[in-house]
């Protein structure tokens, strides 16, 4: 018996069971689907994680207080319990390293930007003038916090894109008071708006800040110093130079810093964005295998689907392959036509998956479920892949039914009505 | 043709074995028109089915055109089944939701035969079924599902046509229009045909009865009388 014979075969047994044929389909492609689908918003995830992570700007090491510096002095916020401070940052730049090419640092706060009738959740990065250098952000209009602003304490902000959109629709915001509320609203200063930030798109966050000189607001809260007079940061971003070791830079800053501390184990964390891109990766892809494996195994019951409708087809046609068996076909015809009808099933049920997998992947790309963007990548492996496995239970889940089908007698078959 | 020698055939149902072929010896020649007669249980569709290689002895030889085939692999009986043997039953063992043409090429397949179409065509058109070629089962009346049935059997031109209860599910007249359709093939045809029944109506309509009883033929009109009046 030729392939397109027992092709011709299988269609019209799959077709002549339509009802049936499409349900054992419908878990094929469930499965199939769910596995491209769910393996890209798991890529996506990845992606937007590493984004995000090199919108930061470049070559950069983030030196933060270590949760056990805040914890041993008795709990509260970092602000308060940070040891870290801009002397510190001072003195990594005075440094006159060769490798570390700026260094900035901040105090980051949730807070509500208000304008008018207009207002949003904007997250406050209190920090000073070269902060836009460090991290590659460029005005659309105006300009960024000006050293003069750091030495005057100037109450000046400088807008995210979005934010700036969404206070000052269709109105110019430079010159416009800002009010920033903090501390669930107990606490509200205005802010002369100077520049607004030009969009840097995607998951960044620059977009959704607000920029404030540090010294501006320490005026306005005197604990933001320290008692011998330092400011206090919650993070210092040092720039290394394009090519520097940053192993050996991170290594260089973390001695000076124990110094400056006169301490031997460190009350502060010294991490560079590679190190975070690896922990993210690590996250995203854990991410990636769990979605992938909860869609595998709904790809297994898909399977396990259509070896049962194989097994009850066989037992239904017990009298045809009595006949077939009477007119000439030998058992390997028999194993043929079954093995080729469940692989038609589960190829087309494959395929069917692969279209609807890659049509949820690009409809889901770019919706938000609450705050979060979900992007999708597919991936060309895992379409391969779903499909690999779902012809491969396909031709499993025929084997064992076609099998049974051979074993029936012939004789038995023909008198079964 | 068909040459058996002592065969047996033994079922085992529960503690109790049934001797269904008790050492039968029988012979056919080609052009013989023959009727295997008893009741249920004499064995007569056992034999039938053992001579149509759907079933192998237990003990004896059985010659095929001269070749020993009671030793043959299952492969190799199916594929001399299906070009040895057209098979004809009681209940016309059609497949559903196929025309009557598409039933008549399904020996074709299996053989890999290239002008399937109009071989099975004309196997109908040799079975008065010119007009009905496109028509399923559910579209035909018994006696015509009894000569696709036998037209399925002629496609691959088979030494031997094996017709189990032909009749059975016919009214007397149909069953002797049939039983007409299959006397022609031989007749006119020279084609052999191996009959099974219980009704002696059905059974005169051959040239050469066999009867069986527990296993054992118990009467034999004479091999080769008839065909040899018939080619008188």
């Amino acid at each position: 018996m030729s392939v397109l014979d027992a092709l011709r075969i299988a269609v019209r047994a799959i077709i002549a069971n339509r009802l049936r044929s499409l349900l054992t389909l419908l878990g094929l492609v469930i499965g199939v689907s769910s596995v491209i689908a769910l393996i890209a918003v798991g890529q996506g995830t990845q992606q937007g994680v590493s984004d995000q992570i090199r919108g930061l700007g470049t070559d950069l090491i983030f030196v933060e207080p270590s949760a056990a510096a805040t914890t041993q002095q008795g709990g509260g916020s970092a602000l308060i319990t940070t040891t870290l401070t801009q002397a510190d940052a001072q003195a990594i730049a005075a440094n006159g390293n060769p490798a570390i090419s700026a260094v900035t640092s901040h105090i980051t706060g949730d807070t509500q930007a208000i304008a008018g009738a207009n207002n949003v959740g904007a997250e406050s990065v209190f920090t000073f003038s070269n902060y836009a250098e460090v991290r590659d952000l460029e005005v659309s209009s105006g300009s960024f916090i000006a050293p003069s602003h750091d030495n005057a304490g100037s109450l000046v902000a400088v807008l995210g894109a979005r934010v700036a959109e969404t206070l000052y629709p269709g109105v110019d915001p430079i010159g416009q008071e800002v009010r920033l509320s903090f501390l669930a609203g107990r606490v509200v200063f205005g802010f002369t708006v100077i520049g607004v930030l030009q969009e840097v798109g995607g998951a960044a966050d620059a977009d959704d800040q607000v920029f404030v000189p540090l010294t501006g607001l320490a005026n306005r809260f005197r604990f933001l110093y320290t008692p011998s007079g330092d400011l206090r940061v919650t993070q210092i971003n040092v720039q290394t130079t394009p090519g520097a070791n940053t192993e050996e830079v991170k290594q260089q800053v973390s001695d000076l810093l124990l110094f400056r501390h006169n301490r031997t184990d460190p009350d502060f964390t010294i991490e560079s964005q590679d190190d975070l891109l690896d922990a993210a990766s690590e996250v995203a892809n854990t991410l990636s295998i769990l979605l992938g494996s909860i869609a595998g195994i709904s790809l297994l019951v898909g399977g396990i689907g259509v070896m049962n409708i194989m097994l009850v087809s066989v037992t239904e046609r017990t009298r045809e392959i009595g006949i077939r068996r009477a007119v000439g076909a030998t058992a390997t015809d028999i194993v043929n036509q079954f093995v080729t009808e469940a692989l038609a099933l589960s190829v087309f049920g494959g395929v069917l998956g692969i279209l609807i997998g890659v049509a949820a992947s690009l409809l889901v790309d770019g919706s938000s479920v609450g705050d979060q963007e979900i992007t999708t990548v597919i991936q060309a492996w895992s379409i391969a892949a779903a499909f690999g496995v779902s012809a491969g239970i396909g031709l499993l889940s025929g084997l064992y039914p076609a099998w049974r089908a051979t074993v029936i007698d012939p004789i038995a078959a023909l008198r079964n009505e | 043709m068909i040459r058996l020698e002592a065969v047996r055939k033994t079922f085992i149902a529960g503690e109790t074995r049934i001797h269904a072929l008790n050492g039968v010896n029988l012979e056919i020649e080609r052009g013989e028109f023959v009727a295997i007669m008893g009741q249920s249980g004499s064995g007569k569709s056992t034999l039938m089915n053992i001579i149509g290689l759907l079933d192998r002895p237990d003990e004896g030889a059985y010659l095929l055109s001269g070749q020993n085939v009671a030793g043959l692999s299952e492969h190799a009986r199916a594929r001399l089944r299906g070009t040895a043997f057209g098979f004809v039953f009681q209940s016309y063992s059609l497949l559903p939701r196929m025309s009557a043409l598409e039933q008549v090429e399904l020996p074709l397949i299996y053989q890999g035969v290239r002008d399937r179409r109009r071989r099975a065509a004309e196997a109908l058109v040799r079975v008065g079924l010119a007009e009905r070629i496109g028509h399923k089962p559910t579209q035909l009346s018994g006696g015509e599902q009894q000569r696709v049935a036998i037209a399925r059997s002629l496609v691959v031109d088979p030494l031997v046509v094996l017709a189990d209860e032909p009749t059975g599910a016919l009214d007397t007249a149909t069953g002797r229009e049939v039983m007409t359709l299959l006397s022609d093939l031989v007749d006119q045809h020279g084609m052999t045909i191996i009959l099974v029944t219980h009704e002696p109506e059905v059974a005169a309509f051959a040239h050469r009865t066999v009867r069986m009883r527990d296993g054992n033929i118990v009467e034999d009109t004479g091999a080769r009388t008839t065909s040899t009046m018939a080619s008188q």
